[in-house]
């Protein structure tokens, strides 16, 4: 196994006016951009196409390495070639997600009409319309039918709505850790995260664009985050209950590993992201509901797709019985479904961490629908 | 029939492909590292299959066979099926081994047009033998398992399905015993290790109007 060596962001702009985006909220947004990546070649019938979507806070840039940087794409495990996403067989699409803030139009993109980065001026968007802008990038690069969707979390949910939206486009689904809708605590760990950006004067209501931003409210938000992100477990292994530096008194700075280790990622998540993108795109999760009350198999209709559902047993965030959920979806749906719930202790982070079983799985998944078995 | 390792393993393999017409749908209940459905595919060109299975390693062995499987336990996985959804329902080996047998056999023949149980003979010679003459616990090849690690937690024999099915008003349209690798014809309730039955149930008068 190599890895894909250097890769480059593209971007794709689209929805010109008059020609917007129609939004799920009604509203209409454009022009739109999307950044993504390409790993591999598009075979000559352009049906080898795998799509690959993105958790939360992820990007464009799922493998391989931008021009001088040390650490690889999000999902390098898993993408390059002989990976699980093999570029030798496989050609990888990966875009940044409307509304977010790594390369594609968010809330910290420059409104046209003001000249000023969009702030709270930017529409309400959900993962519907995250997924229609999607689309658009797959008809630009002339693929008809994706070989598959695949992604975690939040890219889960992503490759839900290809699934039940768009099922005629794509030949399979890989929704990982995933649920087809928001529990109330799944909400609840958001809306802390979303206050705490909000409690923060530099928030300004959205207007700090020009001055400073947020910064210990977003990076409160994600130590929140990042704490539902692990297991006990994983916690109790990775950090104990070791003391950072055992002589230093106690005055409420980070004494135990845990803390300094949560506060580190705080302030790193800083740097790279937008504390409006985190308070849409979090909005987008909690209000996504992939079947919004419609019978699935009066979505999907009689149809061939196939489905790998991947779990984790220590992810309390999206517990298993929402991946369950899915597979009794599907069940009623009749889709040729397989479902996994891999032994893990690394909590939800797991889809990031457990490589081998999941290369497992979906090299064997992936090679059957391209043989359309 | 080529030689296949998984028979040789299996015996009872061979027969369960033979009660299947070509070309149907399957479900199969404990569906272990997926070489039923694999042979069933390649043998009788089977449409449509699903596995379910509570193992972890299993279901991987499935996945890399090309067999579509839901990691998870049978007592649970029928109830979303709509009723036929499947020609043919396997409960192979593994009817003996879930909570409820009662419960997920009226589901398998909800699910299923027709159902086909395997299950160890408790009445099996060498077993009345353990039990009767050296007050052990059965171990024989069919119940190979120590009392203390056994999957088994229900204990029937031949002639206690045949009992079971009438109750029920369930037909058995085909039955097969085996001894090792053979067939047993002659009192199989004392000679088979193992009954494999194919079996319908009976509609109601008022289901046919």
């Amino acid at each position: 196994m190599t890895d894909l060596g250097k890769v480059e962001t593209q971007y794709f702009t689209f929805g010109q006016p008059p020609q917007e985006l129609g939004l799920e909220s009604g509203e209409k947004l454009g022009p739109v951009t999307l950044a993504y990546e390409t790993y591999g070649v598009l075979n000559s019938a352009r049906s080898n196409a795998v799509l690959v979507l993105h958790a939360f806070s992820g990007d464009a840039h799922a493998a391989g390495y931008h021009d001088g940087e040390k650490s690889p794409g999000w999902w390098d495990d898993m993408i390059g070639p002989g990976k699980g996403f093999d570029t030798d067989k496989y050609f990888i699409i990966c875009s940044n997600i409307l509304g977010g803030c790594k390369g594609s139009t968010g809330p910290a993109s420059l409104n046209p009409v003001t000249q000023l980065p969009y702030a709270l001026d930017f529409p309400v968007i959900g993962i519907r319309d995250m997924v229609n802008a999607q689309e658009k990038l797959i008809d630009y690069l002339g693929i008809q039918r994706l070989l598959a969707a695949a992604g975690g979390s939040m890219g889960g949910m992503q490759a839900l709505e290809w699934m039940f939206h768009h099922s005629q486009r794509i030949k399979s689904v890989i929704p990982i850790s995933t649920a087809l809708r928001h529990s109330p605590q799944q909400i609840a760990f958001n809306e802390v995260g979303r206050q705490a950006i909000m409690a923060d004067s530099r928030w300004n209501n959205g207007a700090y664009y020009a001055g400073s931003p947020p910064n210990r409210g977003l990076a409160l938000a994600r130590m929140v985050g990042h704490i539902t992100y692990m297991s006990d477990r994983s916690m109790a292994e990775k950090f104990g209950r070791r003391l950072k530096d055992e002589r230093s008194p106690f005055k409420f700075t980070a004494d135990f590993e845990v803390e300094s280790y949560l506060q580190h990622r705080g302030k790193s998540f800083v740097g790279r992201f937008d504390a409006n993108s985190y308070l849409y795109i979090t909005k987008a999760m909690d209000y996504y509901d992939a079947l919004q009350g419609e019978k699935p198999q009066v979505l999907l209709g009689a149809s061939d797709l196939k489905v790998l559902v991947i779990a984790f047993k220590s992810d309390w965030l999206y517990p298993s019985y929402q991946t369950q959920e899915i597979v009794r979806v599907c069940k009623i749906a009749g889709l040729d479904t397989t479902y996994c719930e891999i032994e893990s202790q690394y909590g939800h982070d797991a889809f990031l961490l457990e490589i081998d079983e999941e290369t497992h799985l979906i090299t064997h998944f992936l090679e059957r629908v391209n043989k359309g078995d | 029939m080529k030689i296949n390792t998984a028979i040789v393993d299996s015996p009872e393999y061979k027969y369960i492909v033979d009660m299947i017409e070509k070309g149907s749908s399957v479900l199969d209940l404990g569906c272990g590292n997926g070489d039923l459905l694999a042979i069933l595919k390649k043998e009788r060109g089977i449409t449509r299959s699903q596995g379910i299975e509570i193992d972890e390693k299993a279901v991987y062995e499935c996945v890399a066979k090309g067999v579509s499987v839901f990691h998870g336990d049978i007592d649970t996985g029928l109830s979303e099926y709509s009723d036929k959804s499947f020609n043919y329902v396997i409960l192979n080996q593994t009817f003996q081994q879930v909570k409820k047998p009662d419960g997920v056999l009226k589901e398998a023949l909800r699910v299923g047009g027709k159902v086909i149980v395997g299950f160890p003979n408790f009445a099996y010679a060498a077993a009345r033998f353990h039990l009767a003459v050296r007050g052990r616990a059965p171990i024989t090849k069919s119940l190979p398992y120590e009392w203390f690690n056994t999957p088994n937690i229900h204990f029937l024999s031949i002639a206690d399905f045949r009992d079971y099915c009438k109750t029920r008003d369930i037909t058995i349209e085909k039955a097969c015993y085996l001894a090792k690798s053979r067939p047993v014809r002659f009192m199989p309730n004392v000679f088979a290790l193992l009954g494999v039955f194919l079996i319908v149930k009976n509609e109601k008068e008022a289901d046919r109007t």
